[in-house]
């Protein structure tokens, strides 16, 4: 697919949309052939979900129009989207647990056939294309990558002309991310046109035809992903150059600070993940980066190491002081504190505001009541204090946590943790949802921690991420914690294995 | 067309705003039903909100006024922090009815012994006691077997008037009372009576410690650690354990709390106003105080303008019914017209309005 001339299956011309207080889409054009492969890159907020939403039915434009086929498309909601030919894999799953994947996908259908009869179809859909699936597993015991085979499926079984993916690979292992390549690739040669939205650069070069950058709602510019390398394509999405944090010298290795030691803790909802004998530690000065597909026990192990599910006392040390039965607030006193993954709900209250959400943890070590009188001109301050040294865009201290866009939110819950000096600190998915800027300089900033000697545990799906900031690597499967290993000299390949729960020591 | 926007932050204004206006809806909607009853609607308005405050009786009503609001306010006050907490307490009423019969039951045993300084002082705690252990029966049961707190402390209340029943016939009867049932008159005997802290106002001793509790609720929930558990559970329970707030605590914090208050409310009025433990004793305080909380916003500077506000409705629908002949329950729907009318304009802090097609903002 180069550059001769072709009809486009779907033409985006001009198309503008504006929300209060910001346009979202200005003025963006795009085209995608049949059969091609497009990234859609950019930044959060940069306009991809606004411009996918208006392909898929759920957002109108303001001004501007869409072609498909050559004929004008105005979808009113999804499903006159997916009649047209349009079919869209999200990023979160709207699956239901208890049911079956043929009884999943029956629902997501207008006019089902009969169950034996979809059972069948699913089946030579998942062997036509590579994707294994058993239609009568239930869906809570699937893993994410199968889980997203569920959603490819039932878009699948549409026979759609253009397939929209959104952020796919950021939940899979690499040897899942090949099965789907392979998948996509398939399809593409099929002349199915696959709407690729990812910011992972490697990925768009190894898989995508065409690319359509956005920032800030605008189109910045179309390219070739094959003939571009990674860091131009990053420095078009951000509109700046940024360097990649600098590697820290290594040293001799100091004697752990934090020990996890046999931890086993039962699952805390009916399709969590049940920990048994999870063995870790890390030194001072060092990072260990736990990586895992969502779901084999991260929050669980993190639940555990923040006090809201105790365990014994030995199994959790920070440096030699018995951590298990402590409750939260123990905890942080200790030193060791800990930033969930989920933002609102959990790390934040969604309607308090960020003086009052940090409060909601840094109370202790920030001595910021006294005999239990909160002293919010203090309060006020560490919350000013976090909002300047993160960068966190927000109109004031007062504003409502739930008011922050995601990425500026997390780095307000960062920065809580991690200006309170602690001893350990262990986060859960540091930079999800966060800009490429900000992600940089959250990642920068862990570093610089571990280098002023704390100890730091992170625990993410971003493989790359954790290659990145770590020293030693250990992979969460099924609740069992691989042995860590150090990062330098770790192939794909092991760490692939290692992912898989493959026991290569 | 009419649509419904979520604010990104709650509006202050509207928060102190929508009180007056479902005051305002009230009145409407209110004299609008007294219109159809055929009574004068600006007549019966003004007898409700005006001829109680200003009136030619304006001195004895607002006396009353005070009488009725302070229980009210020392229940509510009790509930809002339970309620702000996400605990539901509904039994109230119960824990009311317990400290009466707690309170009484100790001033009874001195009698006819004159130690107020031991006495009354030994009540206070005796009838804060009895609604805290009355409330202590859902809080257990909810820690240790997840039960429904609504539920248990709501049928409650039926036990304690039932138990409220076997003591004005039984154990706390008055034995000069030539076999009529109900308690010896508390208000007649010095060392437990409940009289008027400065004469003619009707400030008994409940006022002043509802006017207590609202203060250190306002401090505990704006300056305090434990207010601020509270109100974290109450808004992201999730947030509040990763805090580090421990869920069964509060539920015993919260409800004993509320049924202490609540025991204290029932304690000052059989002291007082009441005189006496009968069968009748509980005139729905503890129901009503609900309302009062919400009126207030569940903040206790709110609850104490709410409870003045209810009190002075009970007070003029009093006198709507004697002076105009207008039917009790005609008063009761009114009165359920303001909660409701409170609760449908609650909206307007949490969303605003819009007309027409959504704009768009530069």
């Amino acid at each position: 697919m180069g550059a001769e001339i072709t009809t486009d299956l779907l033409a985006v011309h001009g198309v503008t949309k504006a929300y209060p207080g910001v346009v979202a889409n200005d003025d963006v054009s795009l085209a995608i052939t049949p059969g091609q492969v497009h990234a859609l890159l950019g930044e959060n907020g940069a306009g991809k979900s606004t411009l996918v939403k208006m392909m898929y039915g759920l957002v109108k434009p303001d001004s501007g129009h869409m072609t498909l086929g050559g004929a004008a498309f105005t979808p009113t909601d999804p499903r006159a989207a997916r009649a047209a030919g349009i079919a869209m894999v999200f990023q979160h799953f709207s699956l239901f647990d208890a049911l079956t994947v043929a009884e999943n996908i029956a629902l997501g259908m207008e006019h089902p056939p009969k169950p034996r009869q979809l059972s069948r179809q699913i089946k030579e859909v998942s062997e036509t294309y590579g994707l294994p699936l058993n239609p009568d597993r239930t869906v809570g015991t699937l893993s994410a990558g199968e889980r997203q085979r569920v959603e490819i499926i039932r878009c699948l079984l549409q026979n759609p002309r253009l397939l929209i993916m959104d952020e796919p690979t950021s939940v899979l292992t690499p040897q899942e991310v090949d099965i789907l390549f392979a998948t996509l690739r398939k399809l593409s040669s099929e002349g199915t046109a696959i709407l690729y939205i990812s910011h992972k650069l490697e990925e768009i070069r190894a898989l995508c035809d065409a690319a359509t950058i956005l920032r800030g709602g605008k189109v910045v510019a179309t390219c070739d992903p094959r003939s571009q390398s990674a860091r131009e394509m990053a420095e078009l999405m951000v509109g700046q150059s940024f360097a990649t944090p600098a590697r820290r010298a290594k040293d001799t290795r100091a004697a752990p600070a934090l020990r996890v030691k046999g931890l086993s803790a039962a699952r805390t909802s009916p399709f969590g993940t049940t920990l048994s004998d999870v063995t870790f530690d890390v030194a001072p000065g060092e990072i260990l980066g736990i990586g895992g597909v969502a779901g084999n026990g991260q929050d669980e192990l993190l639940n555990a190491l923040s006090g809201e599910t105790r365990t014994q006392g030995d199994q959790i040390t920070l440096n030699d002081v018995a951590m298990g039965g402590l409750s939260p607030r123990d905890r942080r006193a200790a030193g060791l504190c800990v930033a969930p993954e989920e933002r609102l709900g959990h790390a934040a209250a969604p309607t308090l505001s960020l003086v009052e959400n940090a409060f909601l943890t840094a109370d202790t070590r920030k001595i910021l009541s006294k005999n239990g009188f909160i002293n919010w001109s203090a309060v006020r301050a560490y919350a000013t204090e976090v909002i300047e040294g993160f960068d966190v865009r927000t109109p004031g201290p007062n504003t409502a946590a739930q008011a922050l866009s995601g990425g500026n939110l997390q780095k307000f819950l960062m920065g809580r943790e991690m200006l309170q000096s602690p001893t350990a600190l262990v986060i859960n998915q540091p930079t999800w949802g966060v800009d490429a800027a900000a992600a940089a300089s959250i990642r920068s900033k862990l570093m610089a921690m571990a280098d002023d000697g704390a100890a730091v545990v992170v625990i993410s799906q971003d493989l790359d991420e954790l290659l990145e900031i770590s020293d030693r690597f250990a992979a969460l499967n099924a609740g069992h914690l691989s042995p860590a290993r150090p990062v330098t000299g770790l192939t794909m390949d092991e760490i692939g294995l290692m992912l898989g729960g493959s026991a290569a020591a | 067309m009419i649509r419904l926007e979520r604010r990104p932050n709650p509006s202050q204004v509207w928060s102190y705003l929508t009180p007056v206006v479902a005051l305002i809806a009230t009145m409407i909607a209110g004299g609008a039903m007294f219109a159809a009853l055929g009574s004068d609607p600006v007549e019966a308005i003004r007898l409700i909100f005006w001829d109680p405050l200003f009136g030619e009786f304006a001195f004895y009503y607002r006396a009353q006024i005070l009488v009725k609001a302070g229980p009210l306010i020392l229940i509510a006050v009790g509930l809002a922090l339970g309620f702000r907490a996400g605990i539901w307490n509904i039994g109230a009423e119960g824990q009311y009815i317990m400290g009466a019969i707690f309170a009484a039951a100790v001033g009874l045993a001195f009698y006819p012994m004159e130690a107020r300084w031991l006495i009354f002082p030994l009540m206070i705690v005796a009838g804060a006691l009895g609604g805290f252990l009355w409330a202590m029966i859902p809080a257990l049961l909810k820690t240790k077997f997840n039960t429904n707190e609504i539920l248990v402390s709501l049928l409650l209340v039926y036990v304690a008037e039932q138990f409220l029943a076997k003591m004005s016939f039984g154990a706390l009867r008055n034995p000069d009372g030539q076999g009529f049932p109900g308690s010896r008159n508390l208000s007649q005997y010095a060392s437990t009576a409940n009289p008027e802290v400065i004469a003619g106002t009707g400030a008994h001793w409940g006022v002043i410690a509802a006017t207590i509790a609202v203060l250190v609720a306002a401090i505990l929930l704006s300056r305090h650690r434990v207010g601020f558990d509270i109100k974290l559970m109450g808004v992201a329970p999730r947030a509040a354990a990763f805090s580090g707030v421990i869920p069964a605590r509060m539920v015993i914090l919260c409800l004993g709390i509320s049924g202490a208050l609540a025991g204290l409310a029932g304690m000052f009025e059989v002291t007082g106003p009441a005189g006496q433990i009968t069968e009748n004793f509980n005139q729905g305080y503890g129901f009503t105080a609900i309302i009062v909380a919400f009126l207030g916003r569940l903040n206790p500077i709110g609850i104490l303008f709410a409870g003045l506000l209810i009190g002075l409705t009970y007070i003029g629908g009093d006198a709507a019914q004697s002076g105009m002949g207008l039917p009790l329950a005609a008063v009761q729907a009114f009165q359920g017209m303001l909660l409701f009318f409170l609760l449908a304009f609650d909206l307007l802090t949490q969303y605003r309005v819009r007309l027409g097609k959504a704009g768009v903002a530069a």
